[in-house]
């Protein structure tokens, strides 16, 4: 693998020792019907001109507040309530907007998180880049468009030329990124924000557009401020970390010193929780000395996540639970009138799961990853082949046998704002299953979601509260809980904790590891996260373009790959094989 | 790292006292459960606009179940010696052409009017309900022949239907006034309670509620409906007034309500003759027509603040 050494990103031969960004004690507060409540509170970091630093923390730490604030873009009714920021000595927080128009874009350039929203959709791709080129005078007239054209194929886009007429619904997720960037330099800034560039991409095309961003930003001495929740990615692109915890910066210094010894307890959880290529197979506490651990304790994570993965006990030999032969799945996609287009999206997959294990399908999006679970779910009907669940074809089960296959197998899916029902409360939700099903009294559905609640860790006062009250990561729970209220013997999970953030991640993880072992469930586990699987399979299939190119357990996959294409997909895993300090 | 760089930073650490670490994801119980429906209740109940409104409507509703309370005066006895007179004591508004008392036409005129817009908007929130959800959830060609019969019924302006409908109609109550209404007012709702089905039936919770093994019926009664009603209410309550003022219309127009049943709209047409001479005969009626509509257009202003999604974000 070419990404096994980790090499400070830049360092630019322009060295000054005025700091190019200073933030003095910075304070914002969004205004709101009961006063001011702060997002960010007394920051200070320092950027040097050529440097790259990166701000890493979860949701609502407040590390978009505080990049947005540095070019007065705050959403909503957020304001600089205290503090200063300092860009060339210059005071921005105390700029006009008529001034600050002319700092941004030209001094301090933004890539926004979402390349699929951050494109006007009216506009051609040309049009938006040269606008961005004529508003920040680099050029007018007839040099714009050939400026534009430059700043495309700097930005990695070879055939722009024959491109700039095209609109953002022609482009990819990863080529409009390119377009992001390509704006975002476009006027030479001397500062870069990048806010979480690439966490909506598959990793590989993470990789290539971080390579570009990392090869652009050197040659023109860029410094780069970049947002991210990924520490592999801030080990392997950043010289600086600054990690933010509700609105506070708890650490920051050179980021490989961090992560390699971090100090403070709270990065000391965040780097114990981050999956890496080092990482290995949770172990279930129970398992491991008799006593079940409370998932809240502060140091059970690194312990569990990641010291007590010793050894595994070699599951059971046994029948397969579930066995797919071949199974394919053709869509016809209406085109014009009565043409229709062909799609297959699953190609004659195999594979098969035993009892008590994890097997976790892995590929990028357009895979057919979540279509091979929608038809192990019998959500979809299967083209050809077959899929056998304890020795029983499930395909075309009808009336109470498909029922009691339900009732068997059951999914956890990835969003967990969209999976539960905003109108249920979370008894009602969980009661549901058994209610659908005509299992027990009303006392014993009772006694039963008490139950499950206690084994999501949640407590029985959860019962009467709504979704929209809820986590991210306390509703997965919620919905790991509904999928166990029927005791089943498979969980299909569906990116189940690919929303979350990363401690909450590793306490969902954690959770499922423990029931594994509890009830002895059998998992499907589906994620586009290499890092993840590591924690959690026993065995790993690795689909491309609906076709399983990989099947072997997981020590295998991860030591000694066969495949090209899961090699290229482990080398594009962000600092994956950087070894954090745990 | 080597140190080579003159720029790099110090290692810095909060000091843990200004930093607390608290547990991984606990949940708040500090706060109260709110459901979306006790969060509308919330954000209306702080609402002038729906005080006022509530306490106009149910004085509305007092008024039209219980006339007498407020009229000691019968409408129907008339003496043509006081054919356009002034307010006189007793009768506050004064008195029509034909020498009824203005007040009590109207506190009596209240109960037509109130009844055909009650019953218009349930007959048809219920047939825009059932229809539209079943056209959205079930689709294919029962979606295909609803929505079809539905643009045939929208195509016509209520009123003008109403209008032919009305004139060949034997008989012309409240009842019937609100079932031609209705029939061609409901393919409105149903278009907004299809399209509102059709984006919550593609939603995750319902996907999770077949994979749990929940039948389809029920996951429409339980899960899809309760998600898709809320914009039904917000036009439910807007076209209350609507219907209203369609009854008044058509009484106006002569092919409503029967002139011996008192209504504000024949109350107004019997008006428009003395309108030169005596506009209060017209005034009157028509400021109870106005205020009765503004009253359920306010309300469901407010209703629909409180319960759209977005407008909720923005507070």
């Amino acid at each position: 693998m070419s990404q096994t050494i980790i090499e400070p990103v830049s360092e630019s031969a322009d060295v000054s020792n005025e700091p190019l960004l200073q933030i003095r004690d910075l304070e914002v507060g969004f205004q709101t019907q009961h006063g001011i409540v702060p997002a960010v509170r007394g920051v200070s970091l320092t950027l040097y001109s050529g440097q790259t630093l990166a701000i890493v923390g979860e949701s609502g730490s407040g590390k978009t507040t505080t990049a947005q604030a540095i070019i007065k873009l705050l959403a909503g009714t957020g304001k600089i309530t205290a503090g200063q920021v300092l860009f060339e000595g210059r005071d921005l927080s105390a700029l006009s907007e008529k001034q600050m128009q002319d700092v941004r874009g030209r001094l301090i350039g933004y890539v926004p998180q979402d390349p699929m929203s951050n494109l006007n959709p009216v506009w051609n791709i040309g049009f938006q880049v040269e606008e961005a080129i004529k508003a920040n005078n680099v050029a007018q007239g007839k040099a714009a468009r050939q400026r534009t054209i430059q700043v495309l194929q700097e930005a990695g886009l070879s055939d722009a030329e024959d491109r700039l007429k095209q609109f953002p619904h022609q482009f990819s997720g990863g080529m409009r990124q390119r377009v992001l960037i390509g704006i975002g330099l476009s006027a030479r800034p001397k500062l870069l924000i990048a806010d979480e560039p690439t966490s909506a991409l598959d990793v590989t095309v993470q990789r290539q557009i971080l390579d570009h961003l990392g090869t652009l930003t050197r040659d023109y001495g860029t410094s780069v401020l970049f947002i991210t929740h990924d520490l592999g990615l801030a080990a392997e692109r950043a010289e600086q970390l600054v990690v933010m915890f509700k609105g506070k910066i708890v650490e920051s210094g050179p980021s490989q010193e961090i992560l390699a010894n971090p100090q403070h307890p709270y990065t000391q959880r965040l780097v114990a929780a981050a999956p890496s290529l080092a990482s290995r197979r949770i172990q279930s506490a129970k398992h491991a000395d008799g006593e079940g651990a409370d998932i809240f304790s502060g140091g059970s994570l690194d312990t569990t996540l990641v010291a007590r993965a010793a050894e595994r006990e070699a599951p059971p030999e046994a029948k397969d639970l579930i066995s797919v032969q071949n199974i394919s799945k053709l869509y016809r996609i209406r085109t014009k009138g009565l043409r229709y287009n062909e799609l297959l999206a699953v190609n004659d997959v195999s594979f098969g799961i035993k009892k008590g294990t994890t097997t976790a399908l892995v590929g990028e999006s357009g895979s057919g990853k979540s279509t091979v679970a929608k038809l192990i779910l019998q959500l979809e009907s299967i083209t050809s082949g077959q899929i056998e669940f304890d020795g029983q074809d499930v395909a075309g089960l009808k009336g109470a046998a498909l029922l009691k296959f339900r009732r068997r197998v059951q999914p956890v899916f990835q969003d967990p704002y969209g999976s539960l029902d905003p109108q249920y409360n979370v008894g009602n939700t969980i009661a549901e299953p058994l209610l659908a099903h005509k299992i027990g009294t009303s006392a014993e559905r009772q006694a039963r979601v008490r139950e499950l609640l206690d084994q999501v860790s949640l407590p029985w006062a959860t019962r009467y509260r709504y979704p929209s009250e809820l986590s991210g990561g306390q509703r997965q729970r919620i919905a790991v809980a509904r999928a166990l209220a029927l005791k089943p013997d498979v969980l299909v999970l569906d990116e189940a904790v690919s929303a979350l953030d990363v401690l909450v991640q590793g306490q969902i993880l954690n959770l499922l590891t423990e029931l594994q072992t509890e009830l002895g469930l059998t998992y499907l586990f589906i994620t586009h996260d290499l890092a993840v699987v590591r924690l959690v399979a026993d065995n790993v299939c690795v689909m491309q373009k609906g076709k399983i190119v990989e099947t072997a357990s997981t020590d295998e996959v991860f030591d000694s790959p066969r495949e090209a294409y899961t090699q290229e997909l482990l080398a594009a895993i962000p600092g994956g094989n950087f070894e954090f300090g745990r | 790292m080597p140190n080579k760089n003159p720029n790099a930073q110090t290692h810095y650490v909060a000091a843990l006292e200004e930093t607390p670490v608290e547990t991984v994801d606990r949940l708040d119980e500090s706060q109260k459960a709110r459901s979306t429906w006790a969060d509308a209740w919330d954000a209306m109940r702080v609402r002038p606009t729906f005080w006022i409104s509530s306490a106009l409507i149910l004085l509305i509703v007092i008024v039209a179940l219980f006339p007498s309370l407020f009229a000691q005066v019968s409408p129907t006895q008339c003496e043509l010696g006081d054919s356009h007179d002034g307010p006189a004591d007793g009768h506050p508004l004064g008195f029509t052409r034909q020498g009824c008392d203005i007040y009590a036409r109207i506190i009596f005129g209240t109960q037509a009017s109130v009844t055909v817009g009650l019953l218009a908007t349930m007959l048809v929130t219920f047939t825009g309900i059932v229809v539209g959800s079943l056209a959205g959830y079930y689709g294919g060609i029962l979606d295909a022949i609803v929505s079809r019969i539905g643009d045939i019924f929208f195509a016509v302006p209520t009123v003008l239907g109403a209008i032919v409908l009305m004139s060949v109609l034997p008989e012309r109550t409240p009842v019937t006034i609100a079932l031609v209404l209705s029939l061609f007012a409901w393919p409105q709702i149903a278009r907004i309670m299809r399209g509102a089905v059709l984006s919550a039936r593609n939603s995750d919770y319902v996907t999770a509620s077949v994979a749990l093994g929940v039948s389809k019926f029920r996951i429409l009664l339980r899960h899809v409906i309760p998600n898709s009603i809320a914009p039904v209410i917000v036009i439910a309550t807007v076209s209350l007034g609507t219907f209203i003022v369609a009854e008044a219309t058509l009484s106006f127009l002569g092919i409503g309500l029967p002139p011996d049943i008192m209504s504000w709209g024949n109350d107004i047409d019997a008006a428009k003759s003395s309108l030169r001479t005596n506009p209060q005969v017209l005034l009157y009626p028509a400021a109870a027509l106005s205020v009765t509509v503004l009253a359920f257009l306010m309300l469901g202003d407010v209703v629909r603040d409180a319960l759209d999604p977005e407008a909720r974000a923005r507070r």
